[in-house]
């Protein structure tokens, strides 16, 4: 595991390999993403609760609009495939189709991104003024977190598979595969999300 | 796909400070990172035994005299985080696992040796931090738990302090947990099943799957938490509408599990030490393998028995009460299995040996105070009392301490080379053995009658059961002091322990003491069984 950053390392000490094992970077990514979403499980476990037992205050505002969280949603679900498009091209060596499906990928994050913060702006209450508030804050403010990071990811990966100097190829999909996983796994929880907050 | 990986010596010669420098340098040797773990978790566990006589300086009168009453909270608090998260935790997870688990799957490193590394350099900043902190503004006052709304009333930066310094002892944790999955069922040596490993194996892969399922909800909810003391928002609340119920659900989903990823290593440990010491193969290992299972299983299913008094309805009484009990049957599938390890063995008496002794007789108190404790009309009356006090510090000290401190005599010629001189050695058990029983045995009466946790002041009836309990702890405190005589003078001028000086059977003895980098001069040997004591020489493969 020690020189797996650069496959250009790899090949240069090709020579005095003396042991190969399977590739398993993808199971761990997998296991930190189980934690990641046990804290997204407390997370709703704790504002199911409160919805159960916690009844809010009379004249407590928690009116929410469902169009702009829809159209996040389907940005969302587009955005998981046009990445699979980008592995595709990127598994058959087009790295400008790749990239391309990338930055289209990033600009969809970038464009929910700014979704969330014009429903924040617009919304009728603040982090402090009821408990629904603050949960539906912290939630939607800790998934758009991970968009975040996503999102940078994503541009992160985009540079790298260009095609002068890039490191990504069919040879190197480890990256590529992973930041997808990783995006899937936000696509997969903002569902659960917009399900409990927004629907229920 | 499959990676190749190079000789890691090259790696190593070019990169790695040689000498007693690697212990200070981002060093990615798992053996390296072992002890790493183990120095500085027992630097903090010196620090946190130095706040546990002062506690026990301040209940020897009942009056509140040696410090101030905040100050006692401080003590309690950090003597609490300090000994789970920097001492018990790292130690038995992290210096143990990371020095053996290569060894025991037939690997020359961690899975991920970068972020193993990464996993340890959080601890040390993280608990100076705490450390620290009371020196701010007073550290943080509302005990390991940290319930609201007392942590929130109390003063904040001691608290937020706190819950950062938790977070990143929670990542390290998770880290590290990752990185054991990832070893033990991917990075097995080829031709090595799963039911052949060591059961310290085992036990570390319960307690990773532990790790990574409910860490991060402790970290979810510290984050909740800091919301409510920094930005005012009311999650935990009830002045502003919130539950604090809520935090105790959710902060007991984790650290009741916390529990057994303080023990469950504990019961790995003492499985590889017993046999080797008795000459005798584990008894019963199927049921062992099954009994860890069951209890990470069960271990997930059972945090409300700690919330008996806080109002849980009587459905909620009724079902945590029954599967905390049912954690009794695979915990004592392995007492008896123990048991039956020594049961007719050729018993030598070495310092690991009496360690493990210990253990097994502290732990079986311990466990069956826990099975009392979960009656709910019996923790009504003990809840909150000293009664939980020493229940915990029996499974916890007598129990995973004793088992680090035989551990440390187990492995401590494989790690330098020497020998421990075993006369300091069984001096230092006593006087822990005694001192333990002294300190704590007396606290289930303290609890029975009605002494509160916590609480820096008590009434006076209670004076000469508390003196004799911090006699106890003067005891454990001078304990300390030959054992580090012993490690000083044995890594100085120790005997030369050469490579198998237990004449053990498992893998990480057939290397030379200490090991080379990369753990074998060859290819790592293929051992399928691992205990298999008690044979002639001709029978053993």
């Amino acid at each position: 595991m020690t020189t797996l950053d650069s496959s250009k390392e790899i090949q240069k000490n090709n020579s005095e390999v003396n042991e190969t094992h399977e590739d398993f970077r993808m199971f761990g990514l997998i296991t930190f993403l189980i934690a990641d979403g046990m804290t997204f499980a407390g997370f709703f476990a704790a504002y199911l609760t409160y919805k159960a037992v916690n009844p809010l205050p009379d004249g407590a505002i928690y009116e929410l609009e469902l169009p702009i969280p829809t159209l996040n949603t389907i940005l969302l679900l587009v955005s998981s495939a046009t990445f699979h498009k980008a592995g595709k091209a990127l598994l058959k060596d087009k790295n400008s189709d790749s990239q391309k499906w990338l930055f289209f990928t990033a600009f969809l994050g970038i464009i929910f991104l700014t979704c969330q913060l014009f429903e924040y702006f617009h919304l009728p209450f603040g982090l402090t003024d009821n408990l629904f508030a603050s949960t539906f804050y912290a939630l939607t403010g800790f998934h758009g977190l991970h968009v975040t990071l996503g999102t940078l990811m994503i541009l992160i990966i985009a540079w790298q598979s260009r095609i002068n100097g890039g490191r990504l190829n069919s040879q190197n999909m480890f990256p590529l595969e992973a930041v997808e996983l990783y995006w899937h796994f936000v696509d997969g929880i903002w569902v659960i999300l917009f399900i409990i907050l927004y629907l229920l | 796909m499959t990676i190749s990986i190079d000789p890691q010596k090259t790696n190593n010669e070019s990169l790695q400070p040689k000498g007693w420098l690697r212990y200070f340098s981002f060093s990615l040797d798992h053996k390296v990172i072992g002890i790493q773990y183990l120095v500085c978790g027992f630097l903090f566990y010196l620090i946190g035994g130095t706040l546990a006589s002062a506690i026990r300086i301040e209940l020897a009168s009942p009056m509140s005299d040696f410090m101030p009453r905040d100050v006692y909270n401080q003590v309690l608090t950090l003597h609490g985080t300090i000994m789970i998260f920097l001492w018990i935790v790292p130690v038995v997870n992290g210096a143990f696992g990371n020095y053996l688990i290569p060894f025991y799957v037939g690997a020359r490193d961690m899975a991920f040796p970068r972020l193993n590394a990464v996993a340890f350099w959080l601890i040390p900043p993280s608990g100076l931090m705490l450390v620290a902190s009371y020196f701010v503004e007073g550290a943080a006052q509302a005990g390991w738990t940290a319930y609201p709304p007392l942590s929130i009333t109390t003063p904040q930066s001691g608290q937020i302090i706190w819950i950062l310094s938790v977070l990143l002892l929670g990542g390290s944790s998770i880290f590290g947990g990752i990185n054991f999955i990832a070893t033990i069922i991917k990075l097995r040596r080829p031709g090595l099943k799963l039911m052949q490993l060591p059961m310290y194996c085992w036990a570390m892969l319960g307690t990773s799957l532990l790790v990574v399922l409910s860490t991060p909800v402790l970290a979810g909810t510290l984050i909740l938490l800091s919301f409510d003391i920094i930005a005012n928002t009311g999650f935990f609340n009830p002045v502003l509408g919130g539950n604090v119920v809520v935090y105790q659900h959710l902060f007991w989903f984790y650290s009741h599990p916390a529990v057994y990823i303080m023990v469950l290593p504990a019961f790995g440990l003492v499985s590889e030490i017993l046999p080797v010491h008795a000459r005798k193969p584990l008894f019963g290992y199927t049921t062992m393998v099954f009994s860890i299972m069951g209890i990470v299983v069960l271990g997930l299913v059972v945090w409300a028995h700690h919330m008996f008094t806080s109002g849980t309805p009587p459905w909620m009484r009724l079902f945590f009460t029954i599967a905390t009990a049912f954690i009794a049957v695979p915990t004592g599938i392995k007492f008896f299995n123990w048991v039956a390890t020594l049961w007719g063995g050729k018993i030598s008496i070495n310092s690991a040996m009496l360690f493990s002794c210990g253990f097994i007789i502290n732990f079986v108190f311990g466990g069956i105070t826990g099975v009392a404790l979960a009656q709910v009309p019996f923790d009504i009356h003990v809840h909150d009392t000293y009664f939980v006090v020493a229940h915990f510090h029996y499974i916890v000290y007598g129990g995973t301490v004793f088992i680090i401190f035989s551990s440390i005599y187990h492995w401590f010629p494989k790690v330098t080379g020497k020998m421990l001189n075993e006369k300091l050695g069984i001096f230092h058990f006593i006087i822990t053995f005694i001192g333990f029983n002294l300190c704590f045995a007396p606290q289930h009466w303290l609890g029975l009658n009605g002494m509160p946790r916590r609480v820096a002041e008590y009434d006076p009836q209670f004076q000469f059961v508390n003196q004799i309990s911090s006699l106890g702890a003067l005891l454990m405190a001078i304990s300390t002091i030959p054992f580090l005589i012993n490690v000083f003078l044995s890594v100085r001028n120790g005997k030369k322990a050469g490579d198998n000086p237990w004449n053990a059977l498992t893998p990480e003895w057939l290397t030379s003491s200490p090991p080379p980098v990369e753990n074998w001069e060859g290819e790592a040997p293929l051992v399928e069984e691992p205990y298999g004591y008690g044979k002639k020489l001709s029978e053993q493969k």
